[in-house]
């Protein structure tokens, strides 16, 4: 079975420079800031300049769009990085805009459909407006919020400074609460003018109500139907966390959607650039809670890259070996948690989180904690995989863990329940989950075999042998049996690296709390087990990164979630959103 | 054959099941000692304990909320390691460590000494960079995780002190480690004339 679904995909060997200056003269610089690279465009030929990029260089994928503010320039930028779906590096452009409200970009949803949420973001957080874009709203932030919490001038409740370290901690820290030095005297920011008491509510989800299709009466077979509105969510088991899905209903079928998020939102970009660049690495921990491992690594790889730092050759085998155990862990509660959906309450769940549990103890006893790891340092890790360890991790790789799988796959894969559940439905065509930047294992089941690893490798994933597992239906049951395939391949991987690993030093250098980043600005970006994970980080040369900001793939792989329900019904939307494989900490962040 | 995959997928809890029983019986007698066997590549059965009359094995680098070391003199008095040199306080993601240095009454000179150390519990998200980065070795990572309680967890200087046996005692592999470190520097100084 399944020798037939994989595709060995090659790295590209990229030879071509492609001079975007001279392709369209007086559109297009060269961004020539110290240690910035890529291209600014004029935004008026934004749209026209983004589709020959698209149509005429083939980078199809637009993997992230975020906004960045200089006030010293009174610019706000645009930031955009687009790759091929045929691997390479990446194509960075931005354009710029004055700061001053309303700060407008032209919106390129209608070149790349990925854009529409992170555009949203992106007017969320610094107020840029996307004109042409088809539904911009805030999205992380409640509507009605004042101001723009990304911009550099904006304040936060509870702000004692621009920076940590905080002053106040030492020599003479005093402790006291948060709350009483909060300096706006609670913990809300009112617009001037504002009188919380003579305020009549409007309704706030109005907007949200019009984005979708209107209500609709219509005759069929002499009865008078209505669509119906339903809010699944926030608080809904089958959403996995407080994430929201506003559908229009017609009987039991979708006839539109909207996801609603932002109820675990806590501005970990604004706190990312409060903090110094080593503190930041336990709050990704929080971002995709299930793959702590995983989730510093692009950072790590973003901030050595500005650094120059070369990882030790350990380093780089125990960070592929904690990553794939991680990948394998995250994939077993995403079965077991979908049959939660299903409705086979527990068992399987439980069956998976056994073999969760023997990978978390390995965690526990190298890194220290479950599941907020903080594991990772620039140039390295924090600690080495001991004797006793690298034998309980040999042990699950060659003995436990590839039966286990096995019988995984004999308790789900066949049951007749299941793939009668499974099969043909949240259909995604690869053209659209391309459009839409779906990346992971949702991308590979629609028959495209786009794999970080391969496509662009990172750390020393060129040294092993693997597949891409790649399947064609890019249907429910697809994106599951791909994931299936994708833990035979972690263990391949695994038992590659626990046989290869050298001796040697696990951290560049002597461990420092405060490093030196050059200025300059970096993406980096891994395979995550839920698909592109990607980190952006301008330094200035000071302690703390200017701009940090996460491509999370939860958050962008759910613009394609109503291209797949729509004409389903309403019980497959569980299924499809469980099989998107979101996890709420990542997608609010 | 239809629902031949269902038969397939419900021998495995079947024999899960089973397995459940037939473990208990192997275990009867020696119950507590599971704990050991539970994190192995061969456990079966049951898989949950039962806390707190059972509990898991501790792994050496578990980290919890920090606590400060201090030696204990002939005398019986607290010699704490901290100098208040503040790296851990500026190391610290979500800065939950207070550290007031005392001052030298006459000169106003700064000792090395904490007069107070606060550590806002709540606030830890127990990262352990205050420990990794101390040079002193004078904060460490507890393994007590039950400290629940009906008021917030502002622990004072007092309640952070704890004795240098204790963190032996915890972390016996990493203490011996930072002794002979120790050691190691003392003696050079002492070959230095």
């Amino acid at each position: 079975m399944e020798s037939t679904h994989k595709s060995n995909m090659a790295t590209p060997v990229l030879t071509e420079t492609i001079d975007l200056a001279a392709k369209f003269p007086g559109r297009v610089t060269p961004d020539a800031r110290p240690g910035y690279s890529g291209w600014m465009v004029a935004k008026e030929a934004l749209v026209e300049v983004s589709t020959a990029i698209r149509d005429e260089l083939g980078y199809d994928l637009l993997s992230n769009v975020t906004g960045v503010d200089y006030p010293e320039q009174s610019k706000l930028e645009v930031v955009y990085h687009v790759y091929k779906t045929t691997g390479g590096p990446a194509l960075t452009f931005k354009t710029q805009t004055e700061r001053v409200d309303p700060a407008e970009v032209p919106s390129l949803v209608s070149v790349w459909p990925g854009a529409e949420l992170q555009e949203r973001e992106a007017w969320d957080m610094f107020g840029i407006k996307f004109t042409g874009h088809p539904d911009l709203r805030r999205i992380l932030m409640w509507e009605g919020f004042e101001g723009f919490p990304m911009r550099k001038d904006y304040k936060e409740p509870f702000h004692e400074e621009d920076n940590k370290p905080l002053k106040s901690r030492w020599p003479e820290g005093k402790h006291s609460y948060a709350e009483a030095r909060n300096p706006y005297g609670d913990n809300i920011m009112f617009k001037p003018g504002f009188d919380p008491e003579k305020w009549t509510p409007t309704d706030p989800e109005e907007a949200l109500y019009a984005a979708l299709k209107k209500y609709k009466t219509e005759e069929k077979d002499g009865i008078k139907t209505d669509h119906i509105i339903v809010n699944m969510g926030p608080q809904h088991p089958s959403t996995h966390g407080v994430f929201r899905a506003v559908v229009v209903l017609d009987g039991e079928t979708i006839v539109s959607l909207k996801p609603v998020m932002g109820y675990l939102h806590r501005n970990h970009e604004k706190i990312g650039e409060r903090n110094t660049f080593l503190q930041n690495v336990p709050y990704t921990d929080r971002l995709d809670y299930f793959n702590s491992m995983y989730n510093a690594w692009p950072y790590a790889l973003a901030v050595e890259k500005l650094m120059g730092l070369k990882v030790p050759e350990r380093a780089e085998y125990i960070r592929v070996i904690m990553g794939e155990l991680s990948r394998i862990q995250n994939h077993l509660i995403l079965f077991g948690m979908l049959w939660n959906d299903l409705g086979a309450y527990f068992t399987p769940a439980l069956y998976a989180f056994e073999e969760r549990e023997l990978i978390l103890d390995i965690y526990e006893a190298v890194a220290g904690s479950r599941m907020m790891c903080n594991y990772q340092r620039f140039g390295g890790v924090v600690r080495d995989i001991d004797e006793a360890n690298m034998k309980k991790i040999k042990d699950l790789v060659f003995e436990r863990l590839p039966r286990k799988i096995e019988e995984f796959d004999r308790l789900l894969s066949e049951n007749e329940i299941f793939v009668a559940r499974m099969k043909g439905i949240g259909y995604l065509s690869p053209e659209d989950a391309v459009a839409y930047s779906v990346t992971g294992p949702t991308l590979r089941a629609a028959g495209i075999p786009y794999d970080i690893r391969r496509a662009d490798p990172y750390g020393i994933y060129d040294r092993f042998e693997f597949d891409i597992p790649v399947r064609h239906n890019s249907d429910l049951l697809d994106r599951y049996l791909v994931r299936v395939d994708e833990i035979r391949q972690c263990l391949r991987i695994l038992q590659q690296a626990v046989k290869q690993i050298p001796e040697g030093p696990f951290l560049a250098g002597k461990p420092q709390y405060q490093v030196r980043v050059p200025a300059g600005e970096v993406y980096g970006r891994v395979e995550a087990p839920k698909g592109e994970l990607g980190f952006y980080v301008i330094s200035t040369g000071k302690g703390n990164p200017y701009r940090y900001h996460i491509r999370t793939p939860s958050f962008i792989n759910i613009t394609s979630v109503e291209k797949m329900c729509v004409g389903t019904k309403i019980a497959d939307f569980v299924t499809i959103l469980g099989m998107v494989d979101i996890v709420l900490g990542e997608l609010d962040r | 054959m239809y629902g031949q995959g269902l038969i397939k997928g419900l021998s495995v809890t079947f024999s899960r099941f089973f397995e459940s029983y037939t473990e208990d019986i192997r275990w009867l007698f020696k119950r507590y000692s599971k704990v050991e066997f539970h994190s192995s590549k061969d456990t079966r059965g049951t898989f949950t304990i039962q806390y707190p009359e059972e509990r898991l094995i501790i792994p050496e680098e578990f980290r919890y909320v920090p606590f400060l070391v201090y030696d204990e003199g002939e005398n019986g008095e607290k010699n704490i390691r901290c100098t208040s040199c503040g790296i851990c306080a500026k190391a610290c993601p979500p800065q939950c460590i207070w550290i007031v240095r005392t001052s030298d009454p006459v000169t106003g000179r700064p000792l090395p000494q904490p007069a107070e150390f606060y550590i806002d519990a709540d606030i830890c998200m127990n990262c352990g960079f205050c420990a990794e980065y101390c040079p002193f070795d004078a904060i460490k990572m507890d393994h007590d995780f039950e400290i629940a309680s009906y008021t917030r967890n502002l622990l004072n200087k007092e309640r952070l002190m704890k004795p240098a046996s204790y963190y032996a005692g915890i972390r016996p592999k990493n203490n011996a480690r930072e002794e002979a470190a120790r050691a190691e520097k003392a003696a050079a100084k002492a070959a230095k004339p």
